[in-house]
């Protein structure tokens, strides 16, 4: 059964030195607040797993909470590079960070593979492409009935999920909804998962009769933290704020400067920030 | 002077490769621009499909990311990832894959993933996100890129996803059994495949550009078709529908630039 607390308890009770967290959200819900929480606690050698690393990892990666990385698109959507995480992995600061590089279908079908508790992945992909000749878990398979050769990859099982969703019900439920990418998949492959979400509600009331409702049993802790996801967005709640996305480039182009916005706006601060940004960005989503 | 830009006419000519009956697979930036512009003016009634899990998009304005509020607040449906690349793409319901790069050879084989080696990168690129599926899964693909050495290169440093491979049949022999990519569309021109090689040879060029400045801007010899065509100019329409279309854009995402 899910419980119910705050960030920072949530975050200890999930996330361990040395665990292979994947933290999700396609885009929409990505769990910012509690990337970091995650740093804000020191957090150490991490795997981190991720379809599209955005700022969230940039910033994890760059205060050295990671060792390992797993992705498969690695910049900042519509601008440009994300320099904290290529600095990690062209110039090892401030560690060495090593990563295993796959395609979205492939991470795609090895999150549900995780969630339907198989070994692996098998799929049509990397036909004539030169990633399988640089990540050696990339194999190939025969299919016993037709002989056609497709591509296989371990599934994923992350130690711990994390993601971001709209609501939660006393009870403990979680529910999403919008672009939900692979966070159901995540939270049903991971051993334990540490939900945040804008609001806590007393019943979900009306709702489509197919909901993406993840039960109360299959999340170990929920934190309240309106505005979590920002600057991606929560449909519904606050709109994306591209002009971040955008500041964050000059931000995180320079390691003395990156380190400064970190104290000030991650290290020194806490939950209640997002709240904040949260009421500037809800206008845009008619809230 | 003509009253438009290189890379509007780039758009312009992406838009129009585009029919009404196709389920497009669009990736953000010019591929994005090109197909909303074909909605906007003779392809109303184009299935425009984004990997976040939009499926019929009809955004008001260009996405910054391919996951943006208004691709899923206008879509007929929204799916999860694992659904969209799994049922969708492999399963082979997309017409049209639009794809882009930072590096391409004249058999289109793009890379998105390095410059330099993979190992000891110069230049670490973004990866390939869903390309190297989109490129064999969907029924055709067409490129949208600006032309110029750095980019259109002899030799990839990085096969990102497959176009021809090294030519004729080595899509077949590998057992794909979609076209690949049927049109590269820059700045200065259009390229298709010979019906033979697979090399990509310049079948139109745009007004007001010449042969050689394609040659100088491509980093082998450039094949030209027995008869090359002249690429209409971009209408008073459609240039409009796609400045139009890059105002809305810059006022809701709020840039200065």
């Amino acid at each position: 059964m899910s419980e119910l607390m705050s960030l920072s308890d949530a975050v200890a009770a999930t996330v361990r030195d040395g665990d292979t967290v994947a933290m999700e959200g396609f885009t929409h819900l990505i769990p910012m607040a509690a990337g970091h929480e995650v740093i804000r606690q020191r957090r150490k050698d991490l795997t981190l797993i991720r379809m599209t690393p955005d700022i969230i990892y940039d910033q994890l990666v760059g205060m050295g909470c990671a060792s390992k990385l797993v992705f498969s698109w690695a910049g900042n959507p519509g601008v440009g590079s994300l320099h904290r995480l290529r600095d990690a992995i062209e110039n090892a600061w401030p560690n060495p960070v090593t990563y295993l590089e796959h395609s979205h279908a492939a991470m795609a079908n090895a999150y549900e593979a995780g969630a339907a508790w198989l070994p692996c992945a098998i799929f049509r992909g990397y036909i004539g492409a030169d990633l399988p000749k640089v990540n050696p878990t990339i194999k190939h398979i025969d299919c016993p009935f037709t002989g056609e050769k497709l591509a296989a990859i371990p599934s994923i099982r992350p130690d711990v999920a994390v993601i971001h969703a709209q609501k939660a019900d006393r009870a403990g439920n979680v529910f999403l909804e919008g672009i939900v990418g692979v966070q159901k998949q995540v939270v049903l492959a991971a051993k334990r998962a540490l939900v945040t979400v804008e609001e806590v509600v007393e019943d979900f009331g009306p709702r489509s009769l197919n909901a993406t409702i993840l039960p109360s049993w299959t999340v170990t802790a929920i934190a309240h933290v309106p505005g979590g996801a920002h600057p991606s967005y929560a449909q519904g709640y606050y709109t994306r704020d591209n002009a971040y996305y955008k500041a964050w480039d000059a931000i995180a182009r320079d390691r003395d400067g990156f380190l400064s916005w970190m104290k000030t706006n991650v290290l020194d601060s806490g939950p209640q920030a997002f709240e904040t940004q949260r009421q500037r960005l809800a206008a845009g989503a008619g809230r | 002077m003509p009253d438009y830009t290189s890379s509007e006419m780039m758009t312009v000519a992406a838009s129009r490769a585009l029919r009404p009956t196709d389920v497009c697979f669009v990736g953000i930036g010019q591929p994005s621009a090109a197909c909303n512009l074909a909605r906007l003016t003779h392809a109303p009634e184009i299935t425009l499909i984004y990997e976040s899990g939009t499926i019929a998009t009809k955004p008001n304005v260009l996405p910054l990311s391919i996951g943006d509020g208004e691709l899923c607040e206008t879509a007929l449906t929204t799916v999860s990832v694992p659904e969209m690349f799994r049922y969708w793409l492999q399963g082979g319901r997309i017409t049209v894959g639009f794809l882009g790069g930072a590096q391409i050879d004249k058999y289109a084989n793009l890379n998105t993933t390095v410059v330099g080696p993979y190992d000891k990168p110069k230049v670490r690129l973004p990866g390939g996100g869903g390309a190297p599926e989109i490129a064999t899964s969907c029924g055709e693909i067409f490129i949208i890129m600006a032309q110029g050495k750095r980019g259109f290169v002899d030799k990839l440093d990085f096969v990102t996803s497959l176009g021809h491979g090294s030519g004729g049949d080595e899509r077949e022999r590998l057992g794909v059994r979609t076209k690949g990519p049927t049109k590269l569309i820059t700045d200065l021109c259009i390229f298709e495949p010979d019906p033979e090689t697979r090399e990509m040879t310049v079948t139109s060029i745009h007004p007001g550009v010449s042969r050689d400045q394609i040659d100088d801007n491509t980093g082998w010899k450039v094949a030209y078709a027995a008869k090359v065509a002249e690429t209409p100019p971009p209408t008073a329409i459609e240039l409009e529908a796609l400045r139009a279309l890059y105002a809305r854009t810059k006022k809701a995402h709020g840039d200065q630039a």
